[in-house]
């Protein structure tokens, strides 16, 4: 009996020392994110000092810093407005290119949807080249209206595919029944279709804006005038003058960069995962 | 009777007849997002197919046609060479890492604990956060002074200060690290299309099977692992072309440096076509990834089509 209880002991011990493993190198460096945009520079460039706690008291000097000396507000909004402008564009164009796919073109739909979302597997770093040649081309060089321009190449592909598989899960019968009610196709579509797929809509919004959060690649080809750069990029590259990086205010952006998409990620998770594996999970 | 009378006999304008049609209002739904597609991903791929064998450089745009000799030149470059091998290295590196990681942060996350949705909600960070973000507070963490990695070695008398590694300052080190970043990104997103798949198996196979004297690695190789396949296929695709490509991770941690040890082709390709401007060279590098992605695109289609059947 004893053997048995201590077999099972050395089994939940090793199985939550696995959980804390992974627990810990995942939130790692956010922790280190976190504890370092709030510590005083005398704490963190000390090397006696313990890292990983407050050895003089915790300060808001750095988001102090960050709000008021530097460009980060106008990052923020930069962002804002770019993924804003992302998320219309990327709207208007694939809610009725998936309706179409998983409504009216059949058979030859399909083929069609994969390849559009084939495309979102184009990388940015085989197309940033010619891309760049274009914007400068019809005049958007060094300006964030180049990404509003772009953004939309990855984020209607993704959404095209996403708001298909929601489209599908209608049952076809509710527009059917409105058409023989004496409304129109589009109608129909916009009617009844887009009202019942409204979650499907949000996580189409809540996704497109975090990938705009997200892109780094063209942002960083597009883009050097500080005043036009999105937050991603000007927290990573922006906050070091010369060879100093000033870690505190950086950290500080960081972080206030990625809470909200973390916080969208965690809470439509599962829809991406069924979006991405296209919709063979339930 | 009435309503429906009524809507019969509305009277229909020619427009309106055409747009009741399935197929062509099928049609004008889809071009929009058809044409962003040709003219920003389609087009400008075909550019670069062009910049690749012309003699383009931003200071003299020429769109005078040089045939394979960018290519030659490229090949010939050992820097170049090393920039190939790394970005395989890279890749595998990251992938095989990640998906290990993936495969048993799944097991452990199927069990059902307290805490367990707390405990996914963290280990989701870091792929869901800007791979910028995380990758400056990595670079962080690796800082050749104040790195908190060294601090707890020596802290931990594994090391002296002295002897303190210089993470992204020495040749293999700095792989080493932009490998780890990559499969730190990674691994969240195996473990969560390990769990959507493992999960999507119905209870009454892995009970048959238990049963019939199915052990815990026969259920797991033989009935579990050929089930998730297609469905962690799906997920390896886009760990590979995501790291395959990559460019920021590297941009930010080492500058593909030191001396070219950590330079992959999306990093080349910038460098050359970007900073310097060489827009003709910088296109015939990237243009090295095509293979991969095609490789990776056909298998992609195939996993599709296997799912439907």
């Amino acid at each position: 009996m004893a053997r048995i209880t201590i077999a099972r002991a050395a089994q939940e011990t090793s199985f939550y020392a696995a959980v804390t493993f992974f627990f810990v190198l995942a939130a790692f460096p956010f922790y280190w994110m976190v504890i370092t945009s709030f510590k005083t520079d005398s704490d963190l460039y000390n090397v006696t000092h313990v890292p990983f706690w407050f050895n003089d008291p915790p300060t808001l000097g750095h988001f102090h810093y960050l709000f008021e000396k530097t460009l980060f507000t106008t990052w923020l909004m930069n962002s804002l407005i770019i993924g804003l402008c992302v998320v219309v564009i990327t709207l208007v164009t694939a809610l009725p290119a998936a309706y179409s796919l998983a409504r009216m073109t059949g058979r030859k739909g399909e083929s069609l949807g994969i390849g559009i979302f084939l495309t979102y597997l184009v990388p940015p770093t085989l197309l940033f080249l010619p891309l760049s040649r274009l914007i400068s081309e019809v005049g958007l060089q060094n300006s964030m209206w180049s990404l509003v321009l772009v953004y939309p190449t990855f984020t209607i592909p993704f959404c095209t595919w996403l708001l298909m598989g929601f489209f599908k899960s209608i049952p076809p019968e509710i527009e059917e029944a409105a058409i023989v009610d004496g409304c129109s196709l589009f109608g129909a579509f916009v009617k009844m279709a887009l009202p019942l797929s409204l979650p499907g809509i949000l996580t189409a919004v809540i996704f497109t804006f975090t990938l705009t959060l997200q892109e780094f690649v063209y942002a960083l080809t597009f883009i050097s005038s500080s005043d036009q750069k999105p937050i991603t990029l000007g927290v990573a590259t922006d906050l070091i003058r010369g060879d100093i990086f000033y870690w505190g205010e950086i950290m500080a952006g960081a972080l206030i960069a990625s809470i909200p998409v973390a916080i969208a990620y965690n809470l439509f998770l599962d829809r991406f995962i069924s979006g991405i594996t296209g919709g063979s999970v339930k | 009777m009435a309503a429906i009378a009524e809507s019969v006999s509305r009277p229909t304008s020619r427009f309106r007849f055409i747009l009741d049609r399935r197929d062509v209002l099928g049609a004008i739904f889809i071009s929009p997002a058809i044409l962003y597609v040709l003219l920003l991903v389609g087009l400008p791929f075909l550019l670069s197919v062009y910049f690749s064998v012309s003699a383009f450089t931003i200071y003299n745009p020429s769109w005078q046609f040089v045939g394979l000799d960018n290519f030659n030149e490229i090949v010939r470059d050992p820097v170049f060479r090393k920039t190939l091998s790394n970005t395989f290295i890279l890749t595998f590196g990251s992938q095989i890492l990640g998906l290990i990681l993936g495969k048993f942060g799944a097991l452990l996350l199927l069990r059902p604990f307290p805490g367990r949705k707390f405990v996914r909600a963290i280990i989701i960070l870091p792929w869901a956060v800007p791979v910028a973000l995380a990758t400056v507070a990595w670079q962080w963490m690796f800082d050749s002074l104040y790195s908190v990695i060294n601090w707890t070695l020596i802290a931990l008398g594994f090391i002296t200060r002295e002897q303190a590694p210089n993470w992204l300052g020495s040749t293999d080190l700095a792989m080493l690290s932009v490998i780890v970043v990559n499969a730190w990104r990674f691994f969240p997103f195996a473990i969560v299309i390990f769990l959507a798949g493992i999960t999507a198996i119905p209870q009454d196979v892995l009970d048959a099977a238990t049963v019939d004297g199915a052990g815990f690695w026969r259920r797991n190789y033989q009935i579990i692992v050929p089930m998730i396949l297609p469905i962690v296929a799906i997920g390896l695709i886009f760990g590979i072309v995501f790291t395959f490509t990559d460019l920021s991770v590297v941009f930010l941690m080492t500058m593909g440096g030191p001396v070219d040890a950590t330079s992959v082709l999306g990093y080349k390709g910038f460098q050359v076509g970007i900073v310097s401007g060489d827009v003709s060279h910088g296109a015939a590098i990237s243009l090295f990834m095509l293979p991969v992605l095609l490789v990776v695109v056909i298998g992609m289609l195939r996993f599709i089509r296997r799912r439907e059947i």
